[in-house]
């Protein structure tokens, strides 16, 4: 679980996070969703300690990321793996090192257990015979499966994605968001994904937190997102046409027609 | 131009990062593979380079001072004398780091400053691990301990280039062997040495700290690349003075 407390952040003059308080739970798809510069990774980036905060608190399972000391908050990011806008891939290595490179780092394995391991991590994402390939040369789906691949690897207690179907089709978005919802169900991860996308958020949005102009406005699930009362929220959830059409007649079948 | 304040910000950013990637790695076995990948990558690559201009830059010299310099009065050892203290004192350590600053320099801005912009530094900070100290620490002591055989190539191959110009007929190999055997001074070699060594650790430094600290996008990659070519060039001129003067 982590929790984050009255979180405060500014750029210079420019206020970002204004009071940010949330929960995010174990084993379920936690959702961070908003507008574009709302500032969902600003709030990503101050809960992994990439920024650090102005004042607040940012709890992981009670340890407090902005008090640690140095050799704790590294203990700690063994724990976290995450999945990067852009993947994040490590171009100069291929992609089965990619996927080892988080368990040459910090396990003991031996080299033969580490293969193993990563390319488990590979088959979990539905990627085979790609290992001796470059990054490049492959997909942007199946980069961000890489990526999912590699942070899962030291089997993480926390998982971050910072929208991790931008770019994507609509179908493998889908086949990306389940496997981030399968993988957190089977290993009781806590996962915070970023996006903007409807379809995750009614696909995988167990625990939603929106946020608009760096406030956070509203929290609930996928079930109750639709009926939300919400000016900002509805505004952003209704904001297409074939959206607010589908509400409509939602409302009108349970007898909430409008005017 | 760049204020007093902001040249002092950058100076203090530029201590914390080098203290930052100067401790004990956090796997010696990775840390052994990056070492010799970077030797292999800045110091190995640069062989060719540093061969080919020092050959001609040896035979340049010896040619000038024979042609240009040399008269009657003077005895005929000198050309082959000035052009191994010109060689030994000054070219294959300072004036070639000046080179291998663009060479080297670019390469490190430009990858660190591509591993920013594309999150792969990011990514490393979260699993834990020191990247300043990954990355960077190989690519200084690479350079650092290649640097030697970097310089006592350029020497031979200036010497070489030297001997070369006897082809055309302007100097004898006689000659040339009494010039470069006058009053050789081993120390000098050493001091050779020891310049390139700091040049060594400014050039791998200063571009790193320009690649690692960029923000924004690819114009910026290439002004860090630029600037980091720039700064360290600047740094081991102002370097070869003072060192120059404690050295001898
Ligand atoms: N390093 C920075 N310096 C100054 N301002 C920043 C910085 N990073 C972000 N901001 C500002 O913070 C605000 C929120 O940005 P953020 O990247 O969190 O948006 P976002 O919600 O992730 O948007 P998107 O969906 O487009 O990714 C923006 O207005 C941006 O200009
Ligand atoms: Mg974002």
């Amino acid at each position: 679980m982590i929790e984050v407390k009255n979180l405060y952040k500014s750029f210079e003059d420019k206020e970002v996070l204004k009071n940010i308080n949330t929960t995010f739970c174990n084993g379920e798809v936690n959702l961070i969703i908003g507008q574009s510069g709302s500032g969902k990774t600003v709030l990503m980036k101050n809960i992994v300690g990439l920024l650090t905060p102005e004042k607040g608190q940012i709890l992981y399972d009670g340890r407090d990321l902005c008090t640690l000391s140095k050799k704790e908050r590294s203990l700690l990011r063994r724990e976290m793996g995450m999945i990067f806008q852009s993947a994040a891939l490590f171009d100069s290595m291929t992609v089965l090192d990619n996927v080892m490179f988080p368990l040459n780092m910090f396990s003991d394995k031996t080299w033969d257990e580490r293969k193993k391991r990563a390319l488990t991590c590979l088959e979990r994402v539905d990627l085979h015979n790609v290992g001796q390939k470059s990054p490049g040369e492959l997909s942007g789906g199946m980069q961000k499966r890489v990526a999912i691949a590699r942070a899962i690897a030291l089997e993480p207690k926390y998982l971050f994605c910072d929208e991790p179907n931008s770019g994507l089709d609509p179908k493998t978005s889908i086949i990306i968001d389940e496997l981030i919802a399968g993988i957190t169900h089977e290993d009781k991860i806590t996962t915070i994904v970023n996006t903007h996308d409807m379809n995750s958020v009614m696909g995988i949005g167990e625990n939603i937190t929106f946020i608009c102009e760096g406030r956070a406005e509203w929290t609930g699930s996928n079930k109750e997102i639709l009926s939300a009362d919400n000016k900002y929220l509805e505004e952003f959830i209704f904001a297409s046409d074939i959206l607010r059409h589908l509400k409509q007649s939602y409302d009108k079948d349970n007898g909430k027609a409008e005017k | 131009m760049v204020s007093i304040k902001e040249s002092l910000q950058g100076l203090g950013e530029y201590v914390l990062l080098i203290g930052k990637a100067i401790s004990v790695p956090d796997r010696w076995k990775m840390f052994w593979k990056q070492y010799v990948t970077e030797m292999f990558q800045l110091g190995y690559n640069s062989i060719g380079i540093v061969l080919i201009i020092s050959f001609f830059i040896g035979a340049v010299i010896c040619l000038q001072i024979k042609l240009n310099i040399q008269s009657a009065w003077m005895p005929t050892m000198v050309t082959g004398y000035t052009t191994r203290e010109i060689m030994l004192l000054e070219f294959s350590s300072s004036i070639m780091c000046l080179i291998l600053a663009g060479k080297v320099g670019s390469n490190i801005a430009s990858e660190l400053g591509t591993m920013r912009i594309t999150q792969q530094i990011d990514a490393l900070e979260i699993m834990g691990v020191n990247s300043a100290n990954f990355l960077i620490l190989p690519k200084v002591l690479g350079l650092m301990t290649i640097m030697p055989i970097l310089v006592t190539f350029s020497v031979f191959a200036g010497i070489i280039g030297a001997y070369a110009t006897t082809l055309l007929g302007t100097t004898s190999i006689a000659e040339l062997n009494e010039g470069f055997r006058y009053e050789f001074n081993q120390w000098f070699f050493w001091c050779g040495i020891v310049k390139a060594v700091v040049y060594a650790f400014l050039i791998t430094t200063i571009s790193s700290y320009k690649g690692y600290s960029v923000e924004g996008g690819s114009v910026e990659v290439g002004k860090a690349s630029t600037s980091a070519v720039v700064t360290s060039s600047i740094y081991i001129l102002f370097s070869d003075i003072f060192l120059t003067n404690m050295l001898t």
